[in-house]
Order: structure tokens, then C-alpha cells, then sequence
């Protein structure tokens, strides 16, 4: 990349032909406008129960003294899980010089963005005292994880937003001019954020070098960010969670959801926003074949997580064990196990199935199944403390989610969609310039 | 000596005499006045005798001592340094435990806590299916390697000089890693408003005591350290109808029994009895010893009790 600039494709006939395509979806459309009311009408229900929430306290949840961790951190968890694809595709694809990734970069970097931005807000949620999160940093320790988990989750999202916004550049200059069918008000942004980006060799020069530092900074950074979401939990005492093989098993887990999460974004974008031509077949054959490769990693991280602990059943681990594999988890258990690892890995095998539409059925299935993947992680392990619970209330005994915390965490979500919908819409969501870079050296390697 | 002559003599006398007894009576007046005010200003030799935080018996003039205002500040201050000189420590005598749970009914008056929320509580514990169960009083374990303590992003919940573990409920942010981190399940929540909620309202926070209570927030065991700073022994080692537990000062290697009240060597007790930690093996070093449980004669808790689970009295 950063070996001489050739800026040549910005006079080609490409570059024409694809600034059309990619920037005629942009704008506000009906469809669009109905999709974000939806949304908007979902959200505010949900504040309304997140003011319910605050009024009466963490009691309107179905946490008590032993679970006192439910489906927000578990939510939590998935959140940042979700986000470490823009690192995975974007940045290691990258830098390999898998070049066919390149269409879904920016895709890659919007649902990073959007998760990692979320993150934090779930943590207020599940707060017993929101309105003191000026507190952490006021009178922040550092050898809390939850101080390591801030800064690595913040410098994340400032990572992933700049990964997004850089290459994006040059895309708001090209689109001058080409923006017609748009509001004037988005004309004008685009003006302001293009940065009066000129096209000199030399302006390219110093995108190319800056992009690619962040690429390499991020990766440590993202490792960073779900290792340590990892040791929220394996840096406790608690004998579900004593494990060293924490951090990878959650790197690798995260892989998993992240790419599916793409490839839900991509479905809908190729087919709401008629990209066809750049969301090729071939691509997501590739992104398929990807998923079955990061799932794979993950069931080996799986099969040291629960074969080691279930082959010893040590004292304290014993219970837990036995109330996955064949207790009163083992519906939601082995439904993760299999929808999340084994069923991606097993369909996708067959090229019939690396088709859009299977595949967006496959990645739903995958999604859900990492969502309640983490809720096993979390809510087990904490319903099994070392000491007998006794003379407590019966309910305190099983964790069940009440309405009130399933619609703050949907709340969450449609936060997640919001961002993802007005990124996907209102701004070019292939990269334009690159993708026109790529084919003018295409056909200049084919000429020769 | 003429008439005249003697006139003048007189005057003269007069004025002599007059002018020497108002200069005296001038100077007197000035030395008195002076007088009275050095003694005025001179300070008050009185002294008192005050025993000071760290053990010292010290004299103090009567006119310096100030009252001061117990105020949240002050109260803070107080209960963040903790009693100098002291290292408190705790025995449980598992053999005398008999589940009158007088210790946890003392201990939720005293803290404003409903019959469920636990600073204290006694589980039936049961090492094997095959041998008798006991019962087992389980504070906070207070421990000198804190794994609560260590995660909380905030620092309301911190170790004090003494040895207690405290949590202040003005900074504490409610994400719940301590309860998380704790392997003894000691910590609680207030998911809702504390059941003293309206009486505590305005009253200033003493951290010692945990008073008022708030919602959203942490509470534990604190050692009764409001107690502990007038020389009393806790709450619930006072209400003890079993002579279960002995509570003392490590620095002095001795402890008293809260229901007798006889004073023994710590480390006699400890030695003789075989006194241990609860799950020391995790590495928290926990400050509570408990004496094992011997001559276990109670009746089988019966067999919801073997996989951990018994629902007591609410």
C-alpha cells in the first residue's frame, strides 16, 4: 500500500462507473424513513423502561445476590465480542493482502463501531448507580480491570472510528457533485467532513501511511479489548471461571459473531441497496468459507473449556458442569454449542450453502446462538458459589430475565441498528476510491 | 513666721500632698488595670487529661478543646483510617453453633437490613452425604488479601489499618465486580429501597455503620466498626446466646467471648483447637478463624441439604 502513489485510477472510466453505483443507494429514501421511525418508536419505548429501571431500582431485573450478573454484562460481552470483526477483516485481511475483503472493509468498520460505541452504554445500564459514572473517572483505580476495560474499549472505538472515517475521506470529495438526488443539508456535511481533500499525490501519501499505522495498532488493541472483557470474569475466584484459556476462547468466540454480524449487514445491503455488482457471489463465498475457519478455531477453544474441567469434575467445578452438560442449562447450552460451532461449520461446508440467503439464515442462527453463549459464561458460574445458598427467597435461587431487562437490552440493539442504518445509508458504504484503485490495477496487471 | 507665710506654707503643702497621693493613686490605678488585664490574658492552667486515637494519654489546656461537629466529613475521615494500633480478628467456634441466629437478628436491627439481606448468616454445611451436618456462622471474612477490594474501579470498598473491610456506599457506582469477586458470597445488594429507606433519610452517613443504607449500592459485614470505636464488642458477637464467637486484638494476642466474656490467648485457642480459615487455599488470606466443628450432635438437615440447597425461614 504504501509503496509509491500511483493515483492514475482517479482519471480512469472506473472510477466514474462506480462513484454512480455506490453513491445512487445514498440519501434518504422512504423506506429508510420508515425503517429509522420503527426504530425510534422501539427506542423510546425502551427508555421508558430504562426510566422504570432507575426509579425502582436493579430489582425490576431478575437478578438477586448470587446471580448479580445477568444479561446486561452478558450483553455486554457480546457487544465487544461483535466489534472485534472490523480488526479481523479490515486490518489482518489487510495487511495479508487478501484484497477480495476490501468491499466489505467498511462494513467491517461500521459494525465495529457501532458495537464498541454501545458497549459502554450497557455497562450504565446495568449500573445500580448511573448517574455516578463520573465517579470512574474521578476516583478511577487502576488495578481494576474495569479501568483497563474502559481504556482499551474507548481507545478501540476511537481506533475503529478512525478506520472508518480516513478511507472515507476521499470518498466525500469524489462524491461532489454526484450527490443530486440528495438533501442539501447531507451535501453540506459531506462538504465539511471531506476536510477539503484536493486528490494530490501527496495528500495520499499521508492517508496511506496514517491508515496503515492504525491498521497495525489496532490489532493489539483489539486482543487487548476481549482479553480483558475475559479476565472480568477469570481474574475472580469462582471455580466456573478459574480458567486460563479465557482470553483466547473469547478472541476466538468473538470472531465468530462478528463475522456473522457482517454478513447480516451485507445481506441487507446488497439487497435493500441494490450492490449486487460489488457484493459478489464470490465475495460471500469467501466471507463463508471465512466464518467456517474462525467457528473451527473456536470449537477447539470450546473442547479445552469443557472437556479438561468435565473430564476431572473437580469438588467446586463439579455442579456447574453437570448443570450444562445434562442440568437444567443443557437446552441453552448444547443449542450454543451446535448453533453457534458445529451447524456454520457443517452447512457451510457445501458451496450450495455459501449463498446469500442460506447464509444470512446460518449467520441469524449463529448470532443468537453467541448471544446465549454468553449468558452461560456468565450466569452458571455466579448461580454456583462455593458456600450453600440458604435461608433466602426461593426466587433468588434461578436467575429468570424479567421484561423490563429484555427491553433495555433490545434498546441496546435498536441504539446498534441506528448506527448501523444511518452509516450504511447516508454515506458511501463500499469504498469508492479503493475499489477503483483495485480494478485499474486489475486491468493494467492484465494488459501487460 | 508670719500669717501669711503660713498660708503659703499650707498651699504649698497642699499641693504637694495632693499632687503625690493623685500620682499614686494614678500609678496604683494603671498597675491594677494592668494587672487585670495580663491576668486576663494569661491562659488558663487548667488542664485536662485526654487519651488520644492512638493510645496516648496526653495533657491539653480546658480553654483549647473544641467540640467538634460529627459531620460526614469527619465521619469519613474516621472510618477510611480506621482504629490505630489494632488488628482485629475474629474466632468462630463451629462446635458451639447451634443456629439460634440471635448473631444475624442483631446484626440486620442494627444495620437496617430485612430479614433476607445478610451481613451475617449461618449455613448448613455438610462435608459428605455420610457424615453430620453443622451449622456455620459466615460474616465477611475481612480478608488481608481482598479480591473485592482489588477490583473495584472506584475505591469504595477498601481495607482499613485495623483490619475491617468497609464499603462506602456515598461512592460505590453498583456494578457489582466485588460480588462477583467474593469466593465467600458475603457482599449484598440493595436492589431496592433499604426497608429503612424514609425513617434514615438526612441523617449523615456513617460509614462505619453503613446508615442510611441506599439503593443501588453495595452493604456488607463491617465488623461493627462503630462498636469497635467505643470498645464494644459487635453486634452480633454480643448477641450470642452459644459462646460461639471470640473477638479481640491480634497485637495483643487475646480474645473475648461475647457471651461469657472471659479473655483468652488467641494464639492458645487457635493451637489447641486446630483454628483454620475458611477456603484459605484461594489465596485471600482471610482475617476470621474459624475452631472446628467436634462433637457435631444435631440432627441430619435432611436431603435437600446435600445438593446445597435448603430454603429457610424468610
Amino acid at each position: 500500500m504504501d509503496k509509491g502513489v500511483d493515483t492514475k485510477f482517479l482519471e480512469s472510466r472506473q472510477l466514474d462507473t462506480i462513484a454512480t453505483d455506490i453513491l445512487k443507494p445514498v440519501g434518504i429514501s422512504k423506506g429508510f424513513m420508515i425503517w429509522m421511525g420503527f426504530l425510534s418508536v422501539l427506542l423510546l419505548a425502551c427508555i421508558y423502561t430504562f426510566i422504570v429501571q432507575c426509579e425502582k431500582g436493579l430489582i425490576v431485573t431478575g437478578m438477586r445476590d448470587y446471580v448479580s450478573w445477568g444479561m446486561y454484562i452478558s450483553t455486554f460481552v457480546f457487544f465487544v465480542a461483535s466489534s472485534l470483526v472490523g480488526m479481523l477483516i479490515t486490518s489482518v485481511l489487510g495487511l495479508i493482502g487478501y484484497n477480495w475483503a476490501k468491499p466489505i472493509g467498511r462494513i467491517a468498520e461500521i459494525v465495529a463501531v457501532g458495537f464498541a460505541a454501545i458497549a459502554g452504554v450497557i455497562i450504565v445500564v446495568d449500573m445500580g448507580r448511573p448517574e455516578r459514572l463520573p465517579f470512574v473517572f474521578m476516583y478511577g483505580r487502576i488495578q481494576s480491570p474495569i479501568f483497563w476495560d474502559i481504556t482499551v474499549v474507548t481507545t478501540y472505538l476511537v481506533l475503529s472510528l478512525l478506520l472508518y472515517f480516513l478511507p472515507l475521506i476521499p470518498d466525500l470529495a469524489i462524491a461532489k457533485g454526484r450527490m443530486g438526488h440528495t438533501p442539501r443539508w447531507l451535501q453540506r456535511t459531506y462538504q465539511t467532513l471531506s476536510l477539503n481533500w484536493k486528490h494530490t499525490p501527496e495528500q495520499y501519501k499521508i492517508l496511506f501511511r496514517s491508515i496503515r499505522i492504525f491498521l497495525i495498532l489496532i490489532i493489539p488493541n483489539a486482543l487487548a479489548i476481549h482479553t480483558v472483557t475475559s479476565w472480568l470474569f477469570a481474574l475472580n475466584p469462582r471455580a466456573g471461571w478459574d480458567s486460563t484459556n479465557f482470553g483466547p476462547y473469547f478472541v476466538s468466540g468473538a470472531f465468530v459473531c462478528g463475522v456473522a454480524a457482517v454478513i447480516v449487514v451485507m445481506y441487507f445491503v446488497r439487497n435493500s441497496l441494490k450492490l449486487e455488482k460489488y457484493l459478489t457471489l464470490d465475495l460471500f463465498d469467501k466471507v463463508g468459507k471465512l466464518l467456517v475457519l474462525v467457528a473451527i478455531i473456536y470449537l477447539y477453544f470450546n473442547l479445552n473449556e469443557f472437556l479438561v474441567p468435565g473430564y476431572k469434575m473437580a469438588k467446586f467445578s463439579a455442579p456447574e458442569i453437570n448443570e450444562l452438560f445434562t442440568g437444567k442449562y443443557a437446552l441453552i447450552f448444547w443449542f450454543a454449542e451446535f448453533g453457534g460451532i458445529i451447524l456454520p461449520i457443517v452447512l457451510l461446508l457445501f458451496r450450495q450453502m455459501r449463498k446469500p440467503l442460506p447464509m444470512l439464515l446460518i449467520s441469524i442462527v449463529v448470532l443468537f446462538a453467541s448471544w446465549v453463549k454468553r449468558l452461560i459464561i456468565v450466569v452458571p458460574t455466579l448461580a454456583n458459589p462455593y458456600l450453600p445458598k440458604e435461608f433466602v427467597p426461593h426466587t433468588w435461587m434461578v436467575y429468570k430475565p424479567t421484561f423490563i431487562e429484555t427491553a433495555n437490552t433490545i434498546g441496546c440493539f435498536v441504539i446498534i441498528a441506528m448506527i448501523i442504518s444511518v452509516l450504511v445509508k447516508l454515506f458511501p458504504v463500499i469504498p469508492i476510491w479503493e475499489m477503483a484503485e483495485e480494478k485499474t490495477k486489475t486491468e493494467e496487471d492484465t494488459r501487460h | 513666721m508670719n500669717k501669711k507665710d503660713d498660708m503659703i506654707g499650707t498651699r504649698r503643702d497642699f499641693f504637694k500632698k495632693f499632687s503625690l497621693i493623685g500620682g499614686g493613686i494614678a500609678a496604683g490605678g494603671a498597675a491594677l488595670y494592668s494587672g487585670y488585664n495580663y491576668e486576663q490574658s494569661k491562659p488558663d492552667h487548667n488542664y485536662v487529661k485526654v487519651l488520644t486515637a492512638d493510645n496516648k494519654l496526653v495533657e491539653v489546656p480546658k480553654d483549647s478543646i473544641r467540640e467538634v461537629k460529627v459531620d460526614v466529613t469527619m465521619l469519613q475521615k474516621r472510618g477510611r483510617e480506621g482504629l490505630k494500633g489494632h488488628r482485629w480478628t475474629w474466632v468462630i467456634d463451629l462446635s458451639r453453633c447451634k443456629n439460634a441466629r440471635k448473631c444475624v437478628e442483631a446484626c440486620q436491627s442494627a444495620h437496617h437490613l430485612r430479614p433476607y439481606e445478610y451481613h451475617i448468616t449461618t449455613l448448613i454445611m455438610q462435608q459428605r452425604v455420610d457424615t453430620p451436618a453443622y451449622f456455620m456462622p459466615k460474616p465477611c471474612q475481612h480478608c488481608d488479601n481482598p479480591p473485592c477490594v482489588e477490583v473495584c474501579p472506584v475505591n469504595a470498598t477498601f481495607k482499613r489499618q485495623d483490619g475491617v473491610v468497609l464499603i462506602d456506599n456515598e461512592r460505590c457506582i453498583g456494578c457489582r465486580f466485588c460480588m462477583a469477586a467474593c469466593p465467600y458470597s458475603a457482599r449484598i445488594f440493595h436492589w431496592e429501597d433499604p426497608v429503612k429507606e424514609e425513617e434514615d433519610r438526612g441523617k449523615p452517613y456513617n460509614v462505619e455503620l453503613n446508615i442510611p443504607q441506599r439503593k443501588g449500592t453495595i452493604t456488607k459485614c463491617l465488623m461493627s466498626s462503630d462498636r469497635l470505636r467505643e470498645g464494644k464488642l459487635p453486634y452480633c458477637v454480643s448477641a450470642c446466646p452459644n459462646s460461639v464467637y471470640y473477638f479481640g486484638d491480634e497485637n495483643e494476642d487475646c480474645v473475648t467471648n461475647g457471651t461469657t466474656k472471659e479473655t483468652v490467648r488467641l494464639s492458645e485457642l487457635l493451637k489447641v483447637n486446630g483454628g483454620y480459615h475458611l477456603m484459605e487455599e484461594l489465596g485471600t488470606k482471610p482475617r476470621i478463624y474459624y475452631l472446628p466443628p467436634k462433637n457435631r450432635n444435631y440432627d441430619f438437615p435432611g436431603p435437600e441439604a446435600e445438593n446445597g440447597y435448603k430454603e429457610g425461614k424468610t
